[in-house]
């Protein structure tokens, strides 16, 4: 179903109001002495800051930076979760083989691992593509082995019926049918990278990048004020990134947002640990 | 030529089909009606090489199929299931042209074709989901058709269409079955349909173990016509004949209650 438009309207009013509130009570607080100014600043003055930090070369370069490091861990995540997520998916084998090794990988978190990428790459854009890919790895490989387990096995008896043969099936039921589970899980991913991104800057501490803004910030005079900044930027590159992804989502898969007709699946037999991240139907 | 020789189906301890044997020469439209849950969908599923037979072989054309026959084009029950929902109405039906080797131009001329022969006007662009049922179960019989299979399994293909439409299909496909001479198995639950469109009618027992109970020839004339033949004495004796067997398989009383 495509959302109404007053439903969606009124969703945005509120989001707006909600902002519109967190702003106010945050210029509230530093403006009445709640806590002193250098802790929080007025929310006004990080605003006005981050404002003109948009005009400032050397922090859009560090942005630059940024971003095609994201760019880079992220299109590489993909390029090796997607194969991988199919092999695993359409292999039990291979599956079974791997699993124990995935479910110790995947709750280590990944900004433990920074020390240790730093000391085998040094701290230079290798490090922090690397760290970037292996944390946006795990959203886009469950996703689509959760995806290729949800494939209505008829689409796949049909283009076996007609003469196609194992990986055209693959190709053309198991991959456009997992398809929206994937983009939901670059969507996960694309935040996940960006944590990673300004995390391994922060750490590492030199060149150029959102997080090292934040990291020299933090020793200058009005410095809460720029670290603030810096984090208002990040969270609308967040906020900018998701949306462009969810409206791409949005447009690409509405067949998918449509109900499956007489759905009669047989059940998993075995639980399985994927997770689970349902496309399109995450907006109600 | 098609050829099942006792074949046996099982799911864990519920046996299903029991020792089918079936000969159906090239060209033959073979009716197959049964009561539901007897097995209809397991045999196509097992014609088809989606289901391996546990006994007994299928055979195309004197080999034993292992995998799915050459130039083979399958209507499932659950058409609606059985149409990708992100390929476009067109791009269903043009799918089996793949395999031919047809650009993609000249793929999507010959569903639209055909498209049009099964009375759907103007959908060629829409998402399968968009359509009703019956819409559905038309481009389903569509993408069926279109790649001039040899061998064409069908399982109750007109179930989800009005009556004035059913009679259309029912005549389109004796027209592609004469044309093309086109093996078909054509599963349904209608026994007139199975006499109307049949070559032969074969009614299965209900299960667990369902067998071959009855196999009648149709003896009418090839050329059919939905009153003239509905009318006929020759078509009545023969529903009447199927609607006996059903009714014994089922275990109610051959005349219906008084
Ligand atoms: N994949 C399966 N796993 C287990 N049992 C199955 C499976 N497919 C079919 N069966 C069982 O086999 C039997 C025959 O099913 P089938 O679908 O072939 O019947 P049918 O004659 O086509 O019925 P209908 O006329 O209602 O379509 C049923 O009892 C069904 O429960
Ligand atoms: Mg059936």
């Amino acid at each position: 179903m495509t959302r109404r438009d007053p439903t969606r309207r009124r969703e945005l009013l509120l989001g707006l109001l909600g902002a519109a509130a967190a702003f106010g009570i945050c210029e509230a607080v530093s403006r009445a002495g709640l806590v002193r100014r250098s802790y929080l600043p007025p929310a006004s003055e990080v605003v006005v800051r981050a404002v003109r930090l948009a005009g400032d070369r050397a922090f859009l370069d560090g942005i630059g930076v940024t971003l095609r490091a994201w760019a880079l861990g992220l299109g590489l995540a993909c390029a090796l979760a997607v194969p991988l997520g199919l092999l695993l998916g359409t292999v039990p084998v291979v599956e079974a083989a791997t699993r124990a090794v995935l479910e110790f990988l995947r709750p280590l978190p990944s900004v433990a691992l920074i020390p240790l990428v730093s000391l085998l790459l040094g701290s230079g854009t290798e490090t922090e593509v690397t760290l970037i890919a292996y944390a946006s790895l795990w959203p886009v490989l469950f996703n689509t082995v959760y995806g290729l387990g949800e494939t209505d096995p008829l689409a796949r008896d049909t283009l076996r019926a007609f003469g196609f043969g194992r990986l055209a099936v693959l190709l053309r039921a198991d991959l456009p049918a997992t398809a929206p589970f994937i983009a939901a899980g670059v969507r996960i991913s694309a935040s996940v990278a960006l944590i990673l991104a300004v995390a391994t800057e922060l750490l590492s501490g030199f060149g150029q990048g959102l997080g090292i803004f934040i990291a020299q910030a933090q020793t200058s005079t009005d410095g809460t004020r720029d670290v603030l900044a810096g984090v208002v930027w990040a969270g609308a590159l967040g906020l900018a990134v998701n949306g462009i992804l969810a409206g791409a989502e949005h447009r690409l898969f509405a067949w998918a947002r449509e109900p499956r007709p007489e759905a009669r699946r047989p059940r998993r037999t075995t639980p399985q640990p994927w997770t689970r991240t349902h496309p399109g139907r995450d907006h109600p | 030529m098609l050829r099942l020789d006792s074949v046996s189906r099982r799911f864990g301890e519920q046996h299903v089909l029991d020792g089918i044997s079936l000969t159906v020469p090239d060209g033959q439209l073979l009716s197959v009606v049964g009561p539901s849950g007897c097995g209809k969908s397991t045999l196509l599923r097992t014609i088809a090489g989606l289901l391996p037979a546990q006994e007994g072989t299928v055979t195309v054309d004197g080999t034993p199929v292992t995998g799915v026959p050459e130039r083979l084009a399958v209507v499932f029950q659950e058409y609606g299931r059985s149409l990708l929902p992100w390929l476009t109405v067109r791009d269903n039906v043009a799918l089996p042209l793949r395999r031919r080797g047809l650009g993609r131009a000249a793929r999507r001329a010959e569903a639209e074709t055909i498209l049009e022969r099964v009375g759907l006007h103007g959908v060629a662009r829409r998402r399968p989901r968009e359509l009703s049922g019956g819409m559905q179960q038309r481009v389903a019989i569509a993408r069926a058709l279109v790649c001039r299979p040899s061998l064409l399994l069908m399982d109750e293909p007109f179930g989800s269409l009005d009556a004035g439409t059913r009679e259309d299909l029912e005549d389109l496909l004796l027209e592609v079955h004469r044309a093309d001479e086109t093996t078909i198995v054509f599963v349904t639950h209608d026994i007139d349909e199975s006499v109307y469109v049949g070559d032969r009618v074969v009614v299965l027992s209900a299960g667990p173990g369902s067998r071959v109970v009855r196999d009648l020839p149709v003896t009418l004339p090839g050329e059919r016509d939905q009153i003239t033949t509905r009318g006929s004495t020759a078509f009545v004796t023969l529903r009447t004949e199927v609607g006996r067997a059903v009714r014994a398989v089922r275990g109610a009383p051959p005349e219906g209650p008084r």
